[in-house]
């Protein structure tokens, strides 16, 4: 079953630019210079039942527009979306009864009463039974551990702690889809551990689907098998975690660490008929060579153990985080657009 | 409905937790009155009347407007300005109510509030300083009701349409104290309608302002003679409809082009 269907959605946003100068200044009281810019730019895409995926890309790439368009907070500038079966900014109310949301830098709860009452206005909003409300809250409330934070009122709460009243507060009407929306920003690592338990387990037990963004590559890893990545407005992949690291993070990582100055082209002419690339470590007489190619493993260390005096050697794996650096600060977008094409082909 | 409700008790909650807010709210109010009421006796000096008021009325006139004032005055404009700006509006929209039914009812909650704690002990200390003419006959009382109530009512409207206003300047702060000046001066709270010149009045009459704080308080000193106070009324009423529709004009636009402030 489809929850989310997008379709070439699309929003532009009208950006002022402002004249230099006191004369500038005047000129602008009249009239103003606007660029219309895309903020969103033609996505696609769609989420199945109980899918967690994770909605990555940078500082305004347009993941929190895409996520307001789909619980239709904006009205896109064209494009198709349906969502729980319905048009979200078009049947608003009830729509919302079908979603809950979590926007990581700002609070959904009352700020100047206590938990509960904003708890007890929300299931009031939601038209939530008693029964239902205790027996499902109850769960989430302990499970997250905020029982006793419920009679504090919101602006004495820690960041975790309010973040985990939140969740709650989220899931009152016992949703079927939940957006996040940076849910973790600014969290101690025991804070996010549990808010992601939490959110495997309703997952599993719901079939809650989750769309999440986030900063925090480690919780994509924790909870999403796919991902769809963005850059400037587009999608620049959707699939899963698991095939973008084996095709983005294929190979090794071998940290050398030497016991005396060593030169790069000296490096690089031992190993020139191997498939190795060297790049500088963060410390002196680190050098890392890059091995797509893992029968070239056991040659390189060989060669070079028996060529230079070394320290310390480290084999690692490319984390996730170094993929999507590559990807989007080499410019690699392109390829990995090239990589989607082929996915699509691979479906076909 | 339910939920309207719950939010009414928030607002008396939220109200509570601001006690400080509503010992200076007490403070403001009685030297209002006082000042007023000073200002009003030395004007009235040995005449008995003017433009058809007593200085009996007067006092009453000067009280009474203002304990009226604390029911139906809210700074709801003020909340859905701040809530664009910052963007908390987002969150108001995934909310399964009409955001401006949800604000009106804030307004309301903060109103009964500062109508039972505020302005009832407020008018038992004041009959005591002053010499106030209460209306006898319980039919002024429920006029009045009716009268406060759709002041309530055009006020909020006119306060949702500058606030609304805020999606489309993005700070429209000045706009705001503007309404305010307005509101207090054409609504006849500093200075009844009838003591404006003749052209003044003509142009009033085509201005919601002075269903706001001229009618009720002119019902409540029973200074209405005859039917005149049927026609306030229906006044009031052609208005409290009339604003509906600017604002469900505005609030569809402004949902069509909203742009959520601070990513």
């Amino acid at each position: 079953m489809k929850v989310i269907e997008v379709e070439n959605l699309r929003k532009e946003f009208k950006s002022y630019s402002s004249r230099s100068g006191l004369k500038g200044a005047f000129r602008d009281l009249l009239t103003r210079n606007y660029k219309i810019i895309p903020a969103v730019d033609g996505v696609s895409f769609t989420v199945r039942q109980g899918e967690m995926v994770g909605y990555i890309g940078e500082n305004g790439a347009g993941k929190s527009t895409t996520i307001k368009m789909l619980t239709g907070i904006l009205t896109p500038t064209s494009g198709k979306v349906i969502v729980n079966g319905m048009n979200p900014h078009k049947e608003r109310e009830k729509f919302v009864r079908t979603i809950g949301v979590v926007f990581g830098q700002r609070s959904q709860l009352w700020w100047d009463i206590a938990v509960q009452e904003s708890f007890r206005l929300l299931k009031k909003v939601y038209k939530v039974s008693d029964q239902d409300y205790n027996e499902h809250m109850d769960h989430v409330i302990q499970t997250l551990d905020i029982e006793p934070l419920l009679d504090k009122p919101v602006r004495k709460l820690s960041l975790g702690q309010r973040m985990r009243c939140e969740l709650a507060a989220a899931l009152i009407h016992n949703p079927p889809l939940l957006f996040l929306d940076e849910p973790t920003i600014g969290l101690d690592v025991l804070v996010k551990l549990k808010i992601r338990e939490f959110l495997k387990e309703i997952n599993e037990k719901y079939k809650t689907t989750i769309l999440l963004t986030t900063h925090d590559l480690s919780d994509i890893e924790a909870l999403c098998e796919r991902v769809i990545m963005l850059d400037e407005g587009k999608i620049i992949y959707d699939g899963s975690l698991e095939h973008l690291r084996s095709e983005w993070g294929r190979g090794k990582q071998i940290a050398f660490q030497f016991a005396s100055y060593v030169e790069e082209p000296l490096l690089k002419q031992l190993t020139s008929d191997l498939k190795v690339q060297w790049t500088k470590g963060d410390k002196s007489n680190i050098w890392i060579a890059q091995i797509t190619n893992h029968e070239h493993m056991s040659e390189v260390i060989n060669r070079v153990i028996n060529a230079y005096e070394i320290v310390d050697l480290a084999i690692k794996e490319i984390s996730t985080e170094e993929i999507i650096r590559n990807i989007y600060e080499k410019g690699d977008a392109r390829a990995a657009v090239d990589l989607k094409d082929e996915k699509v082909m691979a479906n076909v | 409905m339910s939920k309207y409700l719950e939010m009414i008790r928030i607002r008396f909650l939220m109200m509570l937790a601001y006690r400080t807010n509503y010992y200076t709210g007490i403070l403001i109010y009685s030297i209002n009155i006082g000042a007023y009421y000073f200002l009003w006796t030395a004007i009235y000096g040995e005449k008995e009347n003017i433009q058809g008021l007593s200085a009996g009325q007067m006092v009453t006139y000067v009280a009474i407007s203002w304990m009226a004032r604390a029911f139906y005055f809210n700074n709801i404009d003020r909340e859905i300005a701040m809530e664009i700006k910052e963007g908390k509006v987002a969150v108001e929209l995934i909310r399964p109510y009409h955001y401006l039914g949800m604000k009106t009812m804030q307004a309301l909650g903060e109103g009964i509030f500062r109508l039972f704690f505020f302005s009832l002990p407020g008018m038992v200390i004041v009959h005591f300083i002053f010499p106030l003419k209460l209306p006898a006959d319980l039919h002024a009382w429920s006029f009045f009701a009716v009268a406060i109530l759709f002041s309530f009512i055009i006020n909020t409207e006119i306060n949702l349409l500058t606030g609304i206003l805020a999606f489309f300047f993005y700070n429209n702060d000045g706009l705001m104290r503007a309404k305010r000046v307005i509101v207090d001066l054409f609504s006849g709270l500093l200075l009844p309608i009838s003591f404006y010149p003749i052209w003044a009045q003509e142009i009033m009459k085509y201005l919601p302002f002075q269903g706001i704080s001229y009618i009720p308080s002119m019902i409540f000193t029973e200074g209405f003679p005859g039917t005149d106070i049927y026609h306030a009324i229906l006044f009031q009423a052609f208005w409290a409809l009339l604003l509906v529709v600017p604002i469900q004009i505005l609030w569809v636009l402004a949902k069509r082009q909203m742009i959520i402030q601070g990513g």
